[in-house]
């Protein structure tokens, strides 16, 4: 019998919100499932749209996007540029015909612990039940990367 | 070739307990060019230092990755450890094992196969990294700090002390927050006027002190050492230079049916005010909001009777910018409103109260001189009840955390009703005591034991009117739940510690955190209280948590010392995590192409624009320059340059797409 699919969750967070966030989670030692691994980045609008697709033909299943909450940011605006991005970047990937569902844009403060924990289990759930992403991994494979 | 060193850290049991530390290890032997990974129990102990340092010299290692805990724990640790190795301290990098991975999995195959992956998206980015030499900036060798209460007065006097000016911000009147309408304070009984007015003249007559009531922060920009602080110093109406204090403008003001904030709501106040006889500074305020002037363009009885012909109906705020290198937040708390609590009588029932009302009622300044009356008709209460916990540890409709002042309070006000009422009755409903604290507890028994206040373990479930008296409603728990029903002539909340309306509005101005009460929020739990996430901001006293006067000074005192520090060095020296613009060789000179994106999206206006010219002076090339004082390196510039001609030290765009390679 094969093994259950175990999806890879790639998830891109800011240093001073989620990261801090997700450290704030371990302090508080709230369990939520293994699959992900977090890029630290200093602000959400360091991210380079590029990445998340990257991160696609890499062979990640799903990826969270997660920083300081709106007129919270540590750079002044760095979120809004994300957010921004990520509204322009989604109508592309959408015309592209990339699955949106797997990709997560959150915000999860310094102080949220929890709501990291819930996150991650949350998308793990939604992508374990959406099963593996290959279509990018695909593309990748004959050299369109 | 890279030789990268990658040691892995038990933690003691906090890591090694669920991550196979010594497979971690084994594993990172195996990732391109990683010549050394060991495992061992304190990376962070000093012979874990020595380990990291020998394997740097011994192995020639050129990279260092450190599984442990959080970057933002120890990485200026292992930094400045790698650089005593000879190595530039940014060729060190953390996985973080503990808090990412070992305290939040359980033990088995996928932890430490997540732990594995960490240490190898790590490998991938040391190997990249580049040798960078910290920056230095110069400092503004001046503090803010904002609010005048006990902690802003104690943090204002101590960095003065130290000799670095300071502008003390206080947006009301007068400076004294909320200690200056306290009657007596725990666990001594002395008056707290008599303590704090000594501290409030001494700021004001501090040679390096400036004073700014009535005045609040609109804006900061900048960063540590070299911040720009914009106030408006609202308009007291007043000409404070020529005003002398003798107070003719408040008695001959017609208007005088206006709640006194100072004293709570339980007397008046005419429309051109002192807060109270001890204010500093000691003049007055017009309140536009109430004049009769302002209402209706007539009046002006303060104008023609005041001998100093100071009155300015025409004065308008004042903006100031201000640079200042570091900013100490003592902005403070509120009490919760009564009208929350249903149960109580939503605030209708005038002899419910809460604590701040009954501080000014027991105070010698305060309405009725220091005669415990309650507020419906004067009368002297023969019996009060008081109620801890009036919000506080309550979940549903409250707060869920202890507001760890009231207990104290509540001991003190049942004494000096019972001091002042001699026959009188205080009963105390609690949940549990929480006195911890030097002479806290003796200070409780001795309200208990020698001054006769009736304790009752238990819940008040309603209070309500019948007679002209209050009939509180409640259970005994020690007595199994056992129902107690008093009538009482008054009943004091001990009200929840919240945080200010404004803390979420002034923590987005100075990028600080804050918890989800609102409560700022510190750099770390244990080790940086004081410090903020945003280097040099600090905080001091209730702003950050409920706190008490002592705990609030020594706070305050423990901000000041930081800034002191921060003052004493000569330059400031930062991170070099700050954007970069490609330059080349002629013909290029850089693949930027001017199209200047990157200003528009930097917000610390970092972005210039740098003219290349040939020998004859024609202009060549017009392309985009980081002034590396003013980047503070969040990279939103690199993710909007079209030709990837700007980029970030420590985060590259080949570093994170060389972690995203072995994801």
């Amino acid at each position: 019998m094969a093994e259950p699919f175990e999806p890879k969750i790639t998830a891109f967070v800011c240093n001073w919100c989620t990261y801090a966030g997700a450290d704030l989670t371990g302090t508080s030692r709230i369990k939520y499932q293994p699959n992900v691994r977090v890029i630290r980045l200093p602000c959400t609008g360091r991210i380079d749209f590029m990445m998340v697709l990257k991160a696609f033909t890499r062979g990640s299943d799903g990826v969270i996007i997660s920083g300081c909450h709106p007129n919270d940011c540590h750079y002044t605006s760095g979120n809004y540029h994300a957010r921004r991005r990520w509204m322009v970047f989604r109508d592309l990937l959408e015309f592209v015909g990339i699955d949106l569902e797997r990709i997560i844009f959150s915000w999860v403060s310094a102080a949220e612990g929890a709501k990291w924990a819930d996150l991650v289990n949350e998308v793990t759930s939604k992508v374990r039940a959406l099963g593996p992403y290959r279509e990018l991994r695909q593309l990748a494979a004959v050299g369109i990367d | 070739m890279a030789r990268v060193g990658v040691f892995v850290c038990h933690c003691g049991e906090n890591i090694a307990g669920t991550v196979d530390v010594a497979a971690v290890a084994k594993a990172a032997l195996d990732m391109p060019g990683v010549v050394h990974a060991v495992d061992y129990k304190y990376m962070c102990s000093d012979p874990g230092q020595t380990l990291l340092k020998d394997a740097i010299k011994e192995k020639k290692l050129d990279g260092v990755v450190v599984a442990a805990c959080s970057p933002r724990m120890h990485e200026p640790t292992f930094r400045r450890a790698a650089e005593e190795a000879g190595i530039n301290p940014f060729l060190c990098e953390m996985a973080n094992l503990r808090e990412h991975c070992s305290w939040v999995h359980d033990k088995g195959a996928a932890t430490t196969e997540k732990a594995i992956d960490l240490v190898r998206l790590q490998v991938e980015k040391v190997k990249r990294d580049r040798p960078l030499q910290p920056i230095r900036v110069p400092i503004t060798k001046k503090a803010l700090v904002l609010g005048g209460g006990i902690a802003g007065i104690q943090a204002a006097l101590d960095i003065a002390n130290s000799g670095n000016p300071v502008l003390l911000v206080e947006k009301s009147p007068s400076i004294g927050g909320h200690m200056s309408q306290l009657s007596e304070t725990f666990p001594t009984l002395d008056c707290s006027q008599c303590i704090l007015t000594p501290r409030m003249v001494e700021v004001a007559r501090h040679p390096l002190i400036t004073l700014y009531t009535y005045s609040e922060l609109e804006k900061l920009d900048g960063f540590i050492g070299n911040f720009k602080a914009t106030i408006r110093r609202k308009a007291r109406k007043i000409d404070e230079k020529l005003c002398n204090g003798c107070g003719v403008c408040q008695q001959k003001c017609p208007v005088k049916k206006i709640p006194d904030e100072f004293n709570e709501g339980l007397s008046f106040r005419p429309a051109i005010y002192v807060p109270f006889p001890q204010a500093v500074p000691n003049k007055p305020v017009i309140d536009v909001k109430n004049c009769t002037y302002y209402k209706t363009g007539k009046c002006k009885a303060c104008e023609k009777l005041c001998p100093t012909k100071a009155i300015r109906f025409d004065q308008e705020d004042i903006v100031e910018v201000h640079d200042v290198g570091a900013v100490v937040l003592a902005t403070g708390f509120k009490t919760m409103p009564v009208g929350n609590f249903s149960e109580y009588g939503y605030g209708k029932l005038k002899d419910v109260i809460d604590g701040m009302k009954f501080e000014r009622l027991a105070s010698a300044s305060g309405p009725t001189g220091g005669a415990i009356r309650r507020p419906s008709d004067g009368k002297e209460p023969q019996h009060v009840v008081f109620i801890a916990c009036a919000g506080s540890r309550d979940r549903l409709k409250g707060v869920p955390y202890c507001s760890k002042v009231c207990c104290m309070y509540t001991a003190k006000h049942a004494m000096l009703y019972r001091h002042k009422v001699h026959g009188g009755q205080a009963t105390v409903f609690y949940m549990d005591i929480r006195s911890a604290g030097k002479n806290y507890d003796e200070f409780v028994r001795r309200a208990i034991e020698e001054d006769g206040v009736k304790y009752v373990r238990g819940r008040v479930s309603r209070v309500y009117e019948e007679d002209g008296q209050l009939v509180v409603k409640g259970a005994d728990t020690l007595l199994g739940a056992e129902p107690v029903e008093i009538r009482a002539d008054m009943v004091v909340l001990a009200t929840a510690v919240q945080a200010q309306n404004d803390a979420e509005e002034l923590a987005q101005k100075l990028h600080v955190s804050y918890d989800p009460y609102k409560f700022f929020a510190e750099a770390h739990p244990k080790l940086r209280p004081v410090e903020t996430n945003t280097a040099g901001v600090f905080l001091a006293g209730a702003c950050q948590a409920p706190r008490d006067i002592p705990e609030t000074v020594a706070q305050a005192s423990g901000a000041a010392v930081k800034v002191a520090g921060l003052f004493s060095q000569p330059t400031l020296t930062r991170e070099p995590i700050i954007a970069v613009v490609d330059r080349q060789p002629p013909p290029v000179f850089s693949s930027c192409v001017g199209c200047f994106l990157c200003k528009s999206a930097c917000p610390y206006q970092a972005i210039e624009e740098e003219v290349i010219k040939n020998r004859n002076g024609d202009v060549l090339k017009v392309v985009a320059k980081v002034n590396p004082g003013l980047c503070q390196g969040c990279g939103t510039c690199v993710s909007t340059c079209r030709t990837k001609a700007i980029d970030l030290e420590g985060f590259s765009n080949e570093q994170v797409f060389a972690e995203l390679m072995c994801i």
